[in-house]
């Protein structure tokens, strides 16, 4: 589904790459984790893919298309939920999704007819008519999901979908994500939640200063580090337990 | 067309969910153009119904200056004072108690009289008609009439000041001359040998419409000119508008949808139109009928409408396309806001709103011709003022066209080029 070369990124004024070499391949329907500490360059490679910077060398293709080449075929093939709430505050949940929705083509009743399915999953719905800016944090990232997945992606990016959200946020999020899944939906994903990753993720890569540091089944990965009892384990053994601070 | 009509109905709601900011876009432009025309209105009736004291040291005593006092009184303009010592009259003017004061050296009228006839024996000496011999010449020095003004007061005021007395000089010597020449010619006063009477007259013939002259007031100078500020200030709420997009993370996800950057401009170009048109409207209400109410002339749009929505129309995209380039060239609102209210003024200036563009330096005159505003300000006086039709209009607001054209594709590019994966 996803197949990215010698994809590489420094950004301007960097002395260091983001993103160096990156080798990686992601089949259809996984649920993919990419894994790391602050800075390790996790947002930089969904940013790439989600054609929000340009690569400074190396290329990828998702579903066999290019950006250069079929921009517009790509956008509506793929979902991006950022780690920002992207949303209008000033819009209730309904408008801003209507919105969204229309920006890939969606109207009517269709739409409509969406937007009150995926409120109701979510438990939004009587919340459609309320202003974003009223709303929770887990609220406000389950409508910042929903803005994503309107027109049925084939690749959802999440970034950080779990951040600052309370357990039961969470939950009807990782659930949802598995239900999408399970409709065909390949979910590549980032995320400091290891606990969480380990029993949502079918296949992880632990990125570190920008470099695959290991990939495989998260259950793989454990077997395959001594002393290992859960992701986090390996995540220490790999990267370290010294602080990322950076500015 | 979908996508374009959701992103202008997103604008419009997001517009009308800040009341405030609404009431502001509305409002404040209102208050502007009520407050501006009653300030200059006021400012007229001042200048034509209440007299400016001045200041008057008359140490001639003579015809000259009895003439001087006699027209500054007749002008309607200045209340004089007679005051006795220069002295008094220069410290009272520099601390500002008075605009103005006038000193009439000594002698004036005497040394301008012996002056003038002097001159003319010597010409008709010289036509052979003078019948007296020729005396030794009397040597005069120049006569000063010296002006103070308080050091706060307007260039303009000083101008027209000193216009009028040095041409209220030049009428006494004229009139000096013909009386000169009278005695030398005839013994009889009563003989009339010159027709004094001006023989240039000026008429102002104004511009009629409908046979009716079309009379120009501070009403239908006022309103083009702050109809048009407050149109291009639309560049602060648009531009702010999109920084915020940008801030808020929206710009990001539109950035990943399969929507053109032209379609999203586009929607908030419809909304940001309709505003500017509303606008436009409410002024010319406020023009038509408050403005009457509180003592103003009547803003007079029989038969002009269309052209003046063409040209508010035409205006507004100007306006538009320059908001939509700071938008998209600002990173924070802190840069867009100050920067477009600036701007603005900077335009408006340019523009001729304030002071007209003929008397600028001629450097400033050719900056004027690439102002927006002056293309703007130039089309509502060709229809307010100049009974103008729309062929004569079309070069102006194709310059307005043209901007929003070139500053639009600017920010498109710009953000292309930016944005480019």
């Amino acid at each position: 589904m996803i197949e990215i070369n010698q994809l590489s990124k420094k950004y301007k004024g960097a002395d260091f790459f983001s993103v160096t070499d990156l080798d990686l391949s992601i089949s259809k329907k996984e649920i993919f984790g990419l894994l790391g500490p602050n800075g390790a360059g996790k947002t930089t490679v969904i940013s790439l893919l989600c054609s929000l910077i340009k690569p400074t060398s190396g290329s990828f293709t998702i579903d066999g298309l290019t950006y250069k080449k079929n921009k517009n075929q790509l956008k509506q093939l793929i979902g991006i939920v950022p780690q920002e709430y992207a949303l209008y505050p000033t819009l209730t949940a309904f408008e801003n999704l209507q919105y969204f929705g229309s920006m890939y083509g969606l109207k009517g009743t269709e739409l409509k007819a969406k937007i009150n399915a995926a409120l109701e999953t979510l438990g939004l719905s009587q919340f459609s008519h309320k202003k974003i800016d009223t709303f929770s944090g887990g609220m406000k990232r389950r409508i910042n999901l929903i803005a994503s997945i309107l027109h049925d992606p084939k690749v959802l990016f999440l970034d950080e979908p779990s951040v600052g959200v309370d357990v039961q946020s969470k939950n009807v999020i990782i659930n949802y994500l598995k239900e999408l899944n399970k409709k065909g939906t390949t979910i590549i994903y980032t995320s400091h939640h290891l606990n969480e990753a380990e029993s949502f993720c079918t296949k992880v890569a632990i990125i570190d200063h920008g470099k695959i540091v290991t990939q495989g089944s998260p259950k793989d990965l454990i077997n395959n580090q001594p002393n290992a009892n859960n992701l986090e384990d390996v995540f220490l053994a790999l990267t370290g337990s010294a602080l990322r601070d950076h500015a | 067309m979908h996508k374009l009509l959701a992103s202008a109905h997103k604008e419009f709601l997001l517009l009308t969910r800040d009341i405030g900011g609404i009431a502001i876009l509305f409002i404040m432009p209102l208050v502007l153009i009520v407050t501006i025309t009653l300030i200059q209105d006021s400012t007229f009736k001042t200048v034509s119904e209440t007299k400016i004291p001045i200041l008057l040291v008359d140490n001639d005593n003579g015809s000259v200056s009895a003439t001087i006092k006699k027209g500054l009184d007749e002008s309607n303009v200045f209340e004089v004072i007679s005051i006795e010592k220069e002295d008094q009259a220069k410290t009272l003017v520099f601390k500002g108690k008075n605009q103005l004061a006038i000193i009439i050296p000594k002698d004036l009228s005497s040394d301008l009289e012996q002056k003038i006839n002097q001159n003319v024996e010597d010409i008709l000496s010289k036509f052979g008609l003078d019948e007296e011999e020729t005396t030794q010449k009397e040597s005069f020095s120049a006569k000063e009439v010296k002006l103070y003004f308080d050091p706060a007061t307007q260039i303009s005021f000083k101008s027209s000041v000193k216009n009028e007395i040095d041409k209220m000089i030049s009428k006494i010597e004229t009139q000096s001359i013909y009386n000169a020449f009278q005695k030398q010619i005839t013994d009889d006063p009563s003989e009339a040998i010159f027709e004094t009477e001006n023989f240039i007259s000026f008429t102002e013939i104004l511009p009629k419409k409908d046979d009716e002259f079309i009379i120009p007031n501070s009403v239908q100078h006022n309103v083009p000119a702050w109809t048009l500020f407050a149109i291009f200030f639309i560049i602060v709420p648009l531009s702010i508008n999109i920084v915020k997009e940008k801030s808020q993370g929206t710009f990001v996800r539109l950035r990943t949808n399969p929507v053109s950057y032209l379609t999203v401009l586009g929607g908030k170009t419809v909304i940001y139109l309709a505003v500017c048109l509303i606008q436009f409207v409410m002024m010319l209400l406020i023009g038509v009928y408050l403005f009457p109410a509180i003592g103003l002339p009547t803003l007079n749009v029989t038969g002009k409408l269309p052209l003046l929505f063409i040209v508010a129309f035409f205006a507004g995209l100007a306006a538009i396309g320059l908001g939509l380039l700071l938008g998209t060239l600002a990173k924070t609102q802190e840069q867009s806001a100050p920067f477009g209210a600036t701007f603005v003024v900077i335009l408006a200036a340019l523009g001729g709103v304030w002071v007209p563009v003929f008397i600028m330096p001629q450097f400033m005159q050719t900056l004027s011709n690439i102002s927006p505003m002056n293309w703007g300000l130039n089309a509502f006086y060709d229809v307010f003022l100049r009974n103008s039709s729309l062929l004569e209009i079309v070069p102006e607001i194709t310059l307005l066209f043209l901007f929003f054209i070139i500053t639009t594709l600017i920010a498109v590019v710009y953000n292309e080029k930016k944005n480019a994966v």
